[in-house]
C-alpha cells in the first residue's frame, strides 16, 4: 500500500469512528471509547516492544498507577481540574516507569520480560494489600474532572458525547506524537537499538539512556490510557495492574503487528471486539479467544497488518519473494 | 517468637519452597534447554491438582490418584510438545508468550467445563493424616513433612539423572549448544520431548501434592506460575540447582514475611528478586 492510500484508509477509519455516537446506542459509544483508550495503551507498549525491542510484560502497572491516581486524587480533593489531574497522573506513571526502568533496563531478553513482570506484580500488591489502594475491592471515582478554565468551560466530561470525543482526540494526539517521535533522530536511535544494540553502542550512543527514555515515555503514555479509563468507567481495581492486563495489551500489539502504530490501534480494536463478540455469543468465550490466539501464532506470524501483504504476494504467484 | 513456632515456620518454609522447586525445575529446564517461555506451566500445576481431585474421588485414595496421574501428565506433556511447542523453538519469545497465554485461557475454560468452578477439598491419605505434637498447644501435620520428604527425594533423583546418566549428559549438552548436539547425531527433538514431558509431570505432581493443603480452585496456577518465574530468574535460567536455592529463598522469604511483616508480605518475594538482580543481573547460579 502506498503512503497516500494508507493515509486515506486511516482518515476514513477516523471519520467512521467519529460517527459512532450517531448510532445513539450508549453501549457502543462506551465500547468504542474503551477501544480508543486501549489503542493508546497498545501504542505506548508498541513503542517499547515493536520499535525499541524491549518486551515489557508489566506495562499494566503504568496504566493502573495513573488510573489509581485519578481515584485517589478525587477521593482526597473532590472534583479536580482536568488540566491539573491529567498531567499529575501522567507524571506519576512516568516517574514510576523511570524508577523501575533504572532497574529493569540493565537486564536483557527473557530476564527483561520477567523483571518487568515482577515489578508490575509489586505495584499490583501495593494497591491490593496496603491501605493506600483500598484493597481488592477497588475504589470508585466519584466525580469526573472538570475541563473548566476559570469561568470558561470548553467541554464537559460528564456529557457522554464530549467524553467520547475527548478520548478520540487524545488517541489522535498520542498517535501523531508517537509518529513524530519515531521520525525524529531519537526514534531512529530506538529502532537502531532494536536491530543491533551493540552497533549503536559502538557508534557512540549511550543506549541505556535511550532505552530508559523510551521506557519512561511508554509509561507516561500508558498513564494517559489509564487516566482515561478511570475517568470513563469511574471505577478502578487492582486487577487493572495484574499480569493478565499486561498480557492482554501485549496481545493487542502482536495481534495488530509489532512496530506499526496503526497496527497497535487495529490490534486494540480487534481484541476488544473479539472479547465482546465471543462473550456475547457464548459463555465459553475464553476457549474461543485462546483458540484464536494459538491459531494466530501458528498460522499468522506478523499479525493482522501483515494480511494485505500476504494476499498480495499470493496473488503475484506465491513465493516470488 | 518461641522455638516451637519458629520451627513450624521453618518447616513450612521448607515445604513451600520445595514444592515450588518442583514447578520451577521444569520451568527452568524448558527455559534453559528449549529456550521457551512457557506461561502455561502454572496450568500444569492446576491440572495436577484437579487430576488429584477427580482421581481421588474415583479411586478413593490420593496415593493411587498420584500413581495414575503422573503417567497421564507425562503423556499429556509429550502430546502437547508434539502438537504445539515443537513449532515454537525457532520463534521469538514474544510469540511463545502469546501462544502459551492462549493455552492458559483454553485450559482454564476446559477445567471450568469439565469440573466446574467450585472449590474442592482433597482428603489426606489416612496413614499420613496425623500430627506431631511439638508442645502442648502446637503440632505439625505429618502430611506436610511427607511433602517435603517426597520433594527432597525427587530433587536428589533429578540431580542423579542430570549429572550421572547418559540422558542427563545429553540434556546438559542441549542446554549448552543445540546445533553441536545435533551434529553429534543425538536426536535433540526426542530430548526436548522428554524434558518437556518431565517438566509437565513435575508441575502436575506439585499440584497433586498441594491439593490436600491448598484445596483445589480455579486459577490456582496463576500465582504459582508468577512465583516460579521469579524463582527461575533469581536462580539463573536453566540452572536446576539455582532453582532449588532460589525456591528455598522464596519459601523462607514468603513464609517469614507473612509472619514478621504482614503489611508488605505480598511484595517481599518481588523485593528479594529486585535485590538479587541488582546484585547479579543473570541470577545467582548463571554460569559465565
Amino acid at each position: 500500500m502506498n503512503v497516500n492510500a494508507s493515509l486515506i484508509v486511516k482518515l476514513i477509519a477516523v471519520a467512521a469512528i467519529a460517527c459512532v455516537p450517531m448510532s445513539g446506542e450508549s453501549f457502543y459509544v462506551e465500547l468504542v471509547a474503551k477501544m480508543l483508550l486501549m489503542a493508546i495503551f497498545a501504542m505506548s507498549l508498541d513503542l517499547l516492544v515493536g520499535f525499541t525491542g524491549l518486551v515489557s510484560f508489566g506495562h499494566a502497572a503504568y496504566f493502573g498507577i495513573a488510573a489509581y491516581s485519578v481515584a485517589l486524587f478525587t477521593a482526597k480533593f473532590g472534583q479536580m481540574s482536568l488540566w491539573v489531574m491529567l498531567p499529575a497522573a501522567i507524571l506519576l506513571s512516568a516517574a514510576a516507569a523511570l524508577v523501575i526502568g533504572i532497574f529493569v533496563i540493565r537486564t536483557k531478553g527473557i530476564y527483561f520480560i520477567m523483571v518487568t513482570l515482577a515489578f508490575a506484580q509489586m505495584a499490583y500488591f501495593v494497591f491490593h494489600d496496603t491501605p493506600l489502594g483500598g484493597g481488592s475491592d477497588g475504589v470508585y471515582v466519584d466525580a469526573r474532572p472538570t475541563a473548566a478554565i476559570g469561568s470558561w468551560v470548553p467541554f464537559d466530561l460528564d456529557n457522554e458525547l464530549h467524553m467520547f470525543y475527548f478520548v478520540l482526540v487524545m488517541m489522535l494526539l498520542v498517535y501523531l506524537f508517537l509518529h513524530r517521535v519515531l521520525q525524529s533522530p531519537f526514534g531512529r536511535v530506538l529502532m537502531g537499538i532494536k536491530s543491533n544494540e551493540h552497533r549503536m553502542q559502538s557508534l557512540g550512543y549511550f543506549t541505556f539512556g535511550y532505552k530508559l527514555a523510551a521506557f519512561t515515555l511508554a509509561g507516561a503514555l500508558g498513564g494517559v490510557a489509564g487516566f482515561l479509563y478511570a475517568v470513563l468507567f469511574g471505577f478502578v481495581t487492582p486487577e487493572l495492574l495484574s499480569w493478565h492486563e499486561s498480557g492482554n495489551v501485549l496481545l493487542m500489539v502482536i495481534l495488530g503487528g509489532m512496530g506499526n502504530l496503526a497496527g497497535a490501534v487495529l490490534g486494540a480494536f480487534a481484541f476488544e471486539a473479539m472479547r465482546e463478540f465471543f462473550a456475547d455469543i457464548t459463555k465459553y468465550w475464553q476457549l474461543l479467544m485462546g483458540g484464536v490466539i494459538v491459531a494466530l501464532v501458528l498460522f499468522l506470524p506478523g499479525g493482522l497488518t501483515a494480511i494485505p501483504g500476504r494476499i498480495k504476494r499470493a496473488l503475484q504467484g506465491g513465493g516470488a519473494k | 517468637m518461641d522455638f516451637a513456632s519458629f520451627l513450624i515456620q521453618v518447616l513450612n518454609s521448607l515445604q513451600y519452597g520445595l514444592l515450588l522447586f518442583l514447578v520451577a525445575s521444569g520451568l527452568t529446564l524448558v527455559f534453559g534447554i528449549m529456550g521457551i517461555i512457557n506461561l502455561a506451566h502454572g496450568s500444569f500445576y492446576m491440572i495436577g491438582a484437579y487430576l488429584a481431585f477427580v482421581l481421588t474421588s474415583a479411586t478413593g485414595s490420593l496415593v493411587l490418584a498420584i500413581a495414575l496421574g503422573i503417567p497421564l501428565a507425562l503423556i499429556f506433556g509429550a502430546l502437547l510438545e508434539w502438537a504445539l511447542f515443537s513449532h515454537l523453538y525457532k520463534r521469538d519469545h514474544l510469540e511463545q508468550v502469546l501462544l502459551t497465554y492462549g493455552l492458559i485461557l483454553i485450559f482454564e475454560q476446559l477445567r471450568s467445563l469439565l469440573v466446574g468452578d467450585d472449590v474442592h477439598g482433597v482428603a489426606i491419605p489416612a496413614f499420613l493424616d496425623a500430627s506431631i505434637q511439638l508442645t502442648e498447644v502446637m503440632s505439625y501435620p505429618v502430611y506436610r513433612l511427607a511433602i517435603s520428604v517426597v520433594c527432597i527425594v525427587l530433587a536428589v533423583a533429578l540431580y542423579y539423572v542430570i549429572q550421572r546418566t547418559r540422558l542427563g549428559m545429553m540434556i546438559r549438552a542441549g542446554n549448552d549448544d543445540r546445533s553441536m548436539v545435533e551434529a553429534l547425531g543425538i536426536n535433540i527433538n526426542m530430548i526436548y520431548r522428554v524434558v518437556f514431558a518431565l517438566g509437565v509431570a513435575l508441575a502436575a505432581l506439585a499440584g497433586m501434592l498441594a491439593a490436600p493443603i491448598s484445596s483445589v480452585f480455579p486459577n490456582m496456577g496463576s500465582h504459582v506460575l508468577i512465583i516460579s518465574f521469579v524463582i527461575v530468574v533469581i536462580g539463573g535460567i536453566g540452572s536446576v540447582w539455582g532453582a532449588l536455592v532460589a525456591a528455598l529463598i522464596v519459601g523462607f522469604a514468603d513464609t517469614f514475611g507473612k509472619v514478621l511483616l504482614p503489611e508488605i508480605s505480598g511484595m517481599i518475594v518481588y523485593l528479594v528478586m529486585a535485590v538479587v538482580l541488582l546484585w547479579r543481573p543473570e541470577g545467582i547460579l548463571k554460569k559465565g
